[in-house]
């Protein structure tokens, strides 16, 4: 389990700074998918930050909600980077990214109906299997919906978290963007989700464009959490106390102050609750 | 209802075509278009941008947009097969060459063939150097194991110069009436350190000798007589390059 603190997404330009300043994070995130390779930098960094940090390894190459078997020697690998580094948590995304063995790398989206929760479900239990651990699903930014979509997100995530006995990554940029984008209300979306099975919240920035009926918002990992996002991360931590937090800033990557300042805020947010609590 | 292979197959085929994927709706249906082409872009452009991060000499030898437009098609002919987008692009040289619009360029092909040689060393297994002492050792009968990111090219254009020219502060590129074949040497030193340096054409026949797991002798004789010995080998412990001396019989 990761601890309940701010993690930050690790970026190498950031690698020099992290380990001159040893900033007080819970700990860092990495995507699976760029320590698939034997040796080199990519894995002498991680060991390091493995040595002070706690680790949550980030998959976003599995394509859990494709239709396609899980692709067994990406499985392989997996399993292979968490025996090597023992990571506090593994998470992967309710999406899909590959089909008929072509990769397309982005995080589609897939309708919600009783066979693709079979599907989902299967593959989850297949992971969990190979990893011998239990993972956590990210809720998805999404920009479309579906007509043979007959279950709501927040009920197929918690049906996936009951069956498969795995826990949610509660993405609060994912829910705003996702709400926005559908005109629904992302406090309703929050309180219908299976808070009891989050293990890890992230927080990113997201761009918006506009459309005849008001704005898009895109999931962009390129800029600082919006303020909508930070009031919706405060809503949730003051009723459910500090759960692990991760900031998230993947394009047009800042430097690190700007990046644990982003941090720092989302761990004062946890203190204040810590406090509240106490008192 | 579609089944989800049948979704799946019609959001695949819409990624790149005027269609929709089965079911896509919106709350104003005439934004679906809009708002799909989201996905689009995200694929087109993730995938263009991880090309580019695997060849970016070649990405500046032709120009950002040119080679967005190189990377679409190739994308469209040689699509990455596994989430391990470092293990694709292996084609990528070989598909420059055949492209008629860059004939002008000739020696894109030898530059990509480099980056991606590059891409390998920079990823390869980790291991240590011989110890000096074990160094002491080596003897004629011997042959021995390089770390794993050694890769000799021989090419046929100044790709190595030209590569070199395209890096921070490089050197400028040689004219044209000055080029010449090359033969590059690319690897790794520690974890680190790359290393991509142009050697004489007897070492690097050396050292693809010595790759093939023949003999030091056996390599000296087909390296022929301008080899250096001493110089190839202060090439290869200068590098950390020699992991394990063998006493000449495969392994």
């Amino acid at each position: 389990m990761l601890p309940a603190k701010t993690g930050l997404g690790f970026k190498p330009e950031h690698f020099p700074a992290i380990i001159e300043t040893q900033p007080d994070l819970g700990f860092f995130e990495v995507h699976a998918e760029n320590y698939m390779n034997a040796g080199g930098m990519p894995h002498a960094m991680l060991e390091r930050l493995r040595e002070n940090y706690a680790i949550s390894v980030h998959g976003v190459g599995l394509s859990i909600g494709g239709p396609d078997p899980l692709d067994e020697p990406h499985l392989t690998r997996l399993k292979a980077l968490c025996d090597r580094y023992q990571p506090e948590s593994f998470s992967e995304h309710l999406a899909w990214a590959s089909h008929g063995g072509t990769w397309m790398h982005d995080l589609l989206p897939l309708p919600y109906t009783a066979e693709t929760l079979d599907i989902v479900c299967d593959h989850i239990d297949r992971l969990q299997e190979v990893l011998g651990r239990k993972i956590l699903l990210e809720n998805p930014a999404t920009y479309l919906t579906f007509a043979q979509s007959d279950i709501p997100e927040t009920v197929f995530l918690a049906q996936i978290a009951q069956r498969t006995g795995c826990g949610l990554l509660l993405d609060v940029n994912n829910v705003f963007v996702s709400c926005v984008n559908h005109r629904s209300d992302p406090r309703a979306y929050l309180d219908a989700f299976a808070m009891h099975a989050v293990g890890e919240i992230h927080l990113a920035g997201h761009d918006s464009e506009e459309l005849p009926s008001g704005p898009l918002l895109i999931d962009s990992h390129g800029k600082a959490v919006s303020e909508p996002v930070w009031a919706l991360f405060g809503e949730i931590v003051s009723k459910f106390g500090p759960i692990p937090s991760l900031v998230e800033w993947d394009n047009d990557v800042p430097d690190f102050a700007t990046l644990f300042a982003e941090a720092h805020r989302a761990a004062q947010r946890l203190e204040d609750t810590r406090h509240a609590l106490a008192s | 209802m579609p089944s989800h292979l049948e979704f799946a197959r019609s959001f695949q085929t819409a990624l790149g075509s005027d269609h929709l994927p089965l079911g896509a709706q919106a709350g104003d249906p005439t934004e679906i278009a809009q708002r799909f082409n989201v996905y689009r872009n995200n694929v087109a452009y993730g995938l263009s941008r991880a090309l580019a991060r695997q060849f970016p000499a070649v990405e500046r030898l032709v120009g950002t947009d040119c080679f967005a437009g190189v990377a679409q098609i190739f994308i469209e002919h040689h699509p990455p097969r596994s989430p391990n987008l470092t293990d694709w692009g292996v084609e990528f040289p070989e598909f420059l060459a055949s492209l008629e619009t860059l004939s002008t360029l000739p020696y894109l092909r030898d530059v990509a063939r480099i980056e991606w040689a590059r891409s390998r060393a920079y990823h390869a297994c980790d291991a240590k150097p011989s110890s000096s002492e074990r160094l002491k050792s080596l003897a004629q009968h011997h042959s021995i194991c390089l770390h794993a990111s050694v890769q000799v090219l021989n090419l046929a254009t100044p790709a190595g110069s030209i590569w070199a020219s395209q890096q921070p502060g490089g050197p400028a590129p040689p004219a044209p009436e000055n080029w010449l074949p090359e033969t590059v040497l690319i690897a790794r030193r520690g974890v680190a350190s790359m290393i991509t340096e142009l050697i004489p054409p007897e070492i690097a026949c050396f050292l693809q000798q010595i790759l093939a797991r023949q003999t030091l002798a056996t390599a000296c004789a087909k390296a022929g007589p301008d080899f250096d010995l001493t110089e190839a080998l202060v090439l290869l412990i200068r590098n950390d390059l020699i992991t394990d001396i063998n006493d000449g019989r495969m392994k």
